[in-house]
């Protein structure tokens, strides 16, 4: 059988075309059966970016902070380490405003501003630094709904993400936390960590999954308002448009997700 | 042979060295491993429910790639429904999930793993079932 060169590329051309475009059927077949097998819980609460705001002016009794920050820690085993403060693990925690707020305090600031506790926690930055170093992934930033997340299984302990948070957010496991977690107030639904990893808030994403809203939020009464920052009509950002609020170090561009009102 | 009474001392001693362990070790062969799914939670269920997510077949040879995907998804892409192949729905988590049935982490996983020798290091951060000592 003769052919000219014509009939060849004719002939070669069709058959490439055929080639790729069964590749794409197939490709989207397997993923239609891949992607069968999971999804989300459909009860989860959805955002385009979770954004916390705390009202400060509710927190009045040392017992109004505590309340959170037992809810928190209870809920995702955080150990209690006293002693060594390098060794403290903390999720959410108290800090003045001048340390809370470096580089605004001015000379004749009310001490009662001066001194007054701050609830600090993780900011999940629109733009993370921690997930910028992390050389594993481990840390990276969810797609879904902007949580900053920490992925424990592949965190090697190298610490960049703590030198590259701007705000204090992390803390390293220097030691094992297993013996500082209280058996009795355990949640054994939740796991610990171990000893080599860095760990931080991750706004309730186990809790967020089954449709509840994070630990802290739900001790609050009020006082910590969670929702979704790029929702016009969400709670977060009725009390953004209509009072005052400023975040922590805006000028490093980290865009924080966690809004402070007075 | 030059020197070959020391030749001969020394080859037996070789022989001898790397024979010792068969010999001590005796024929008793470690007990194969003979993980037990009776807990009393697996046993509370009517017998047509006792299945683990997938066959048994699939979950003894793949448990560890399911579990390796299990935590990718929930952790990295925020998925944790799991829909097996009989489109039976489950919450994808180790705790919660596996172990709430397979509550004799000893008698379960550790009892293959011990045998092959394997330690994942699954129960570093994720807290075992308390079993009481029997």
């Amino acid at each position: 059988m003769s052919m000219d060169r014509r009939e060849f590329l004719k002939i070669a051309g069709i058959s490439t075309i055929l080639g790729i475009g069964g590749i794409s059927v197939v490709n989207s077949l397997r993923n239609l059966v891949e992607a069968s097998q999971i999804s989300p819980n459909p009860e989860a609460l959805k955002a385009k970016r979770w954004a916390m705001v705390v009202d400060m002016s509710k927190f009045k009794t040392d017992e109004d902070y505590q309340r959170c920050i037992n809810a928190c820690h209870r809920a995702h085993n955080v150990p209690e380490i006293v002693g060594n403060p390098k060794h403290e693990v903390k999720w959410l925690w108290k800090e003045t405003y001048e340390h809370a707020f470096p580089g605004t305090e001015d000379e004749y600031l009310s001490e009662g501003i001066k001194h007054l506790p701050f609830l600090l926690l993780c900011n999940h930055c629109a733009n993370p630094p921690c997930v910028r170093v992390c050389p594993t992934k481990a840390t990276f930033k969810r797609k879904s709904d902007g949580i900053v997340m920490m992925d424990m299984h592949r965190c090697i302990g190298c610490r960049f993400c703590m030198a590259a948070c701007p705000y204090g957010a992390r803390s390293f496991n220097w030691r094992d936390p297993r013996p500082f977690i209280d058996t009795a107030k355990e949640n054994l639904e939740f796991p610990t960590r171990t000893k080599g990893v860095v760990e931080k808030c991750t706004f309730c994403y186990e809790r967020l999954a089954k449709g509840l809203r994070p630990a802290c939020v739900e001790e609050s009464k009020g006082a910590l308002i969670f929702g979704d920052i790029e929702d016009p009509n969400s709670e977060v950002r009725k009390v953004l448009s209509s009072r005052y609020s400023f975040r922590r170090r805006p000028e490093l561009g980290t865009q924080p997700s966690v809004y402070y009102i007075l | 042979m030059y020197n070959g009474w020391k030749i001969i001392i020394g080859l037996i001693i070789f022989v001898g060295l790397i024979t010792a362990p068969f010999i001590f070790s005796g024929k008793k062969a470690t007990a194969k491993p003979d993980p037990k799914v009776d807990t009393p939670e697996i046993l509370k269920l009517p017998e047509s429910e006792r299945k683990c997510v997938e066959s048994k077949e699939f979950m003894k040879r793949e448990h560890m790639k399911l579990l390796n995907q299990w935590r990718d998804w929930v952790v990295r892409d925020g998925d944790t429904i799991y829909t097996n192949v009989e489109g039976k729905r489950y919450t994808i988590s180790l705790q919660n999930t596996c172990m709430k049935c397979h509550s004799n982490k000893t008698k379960f996983c550790d009892e293959c793993h011990n045998y092959a020798a394997v330690s994942p290091y699954c129960w570093d951060c994720h807290i075992a079932p308390k079993e009481k000592k029997s």
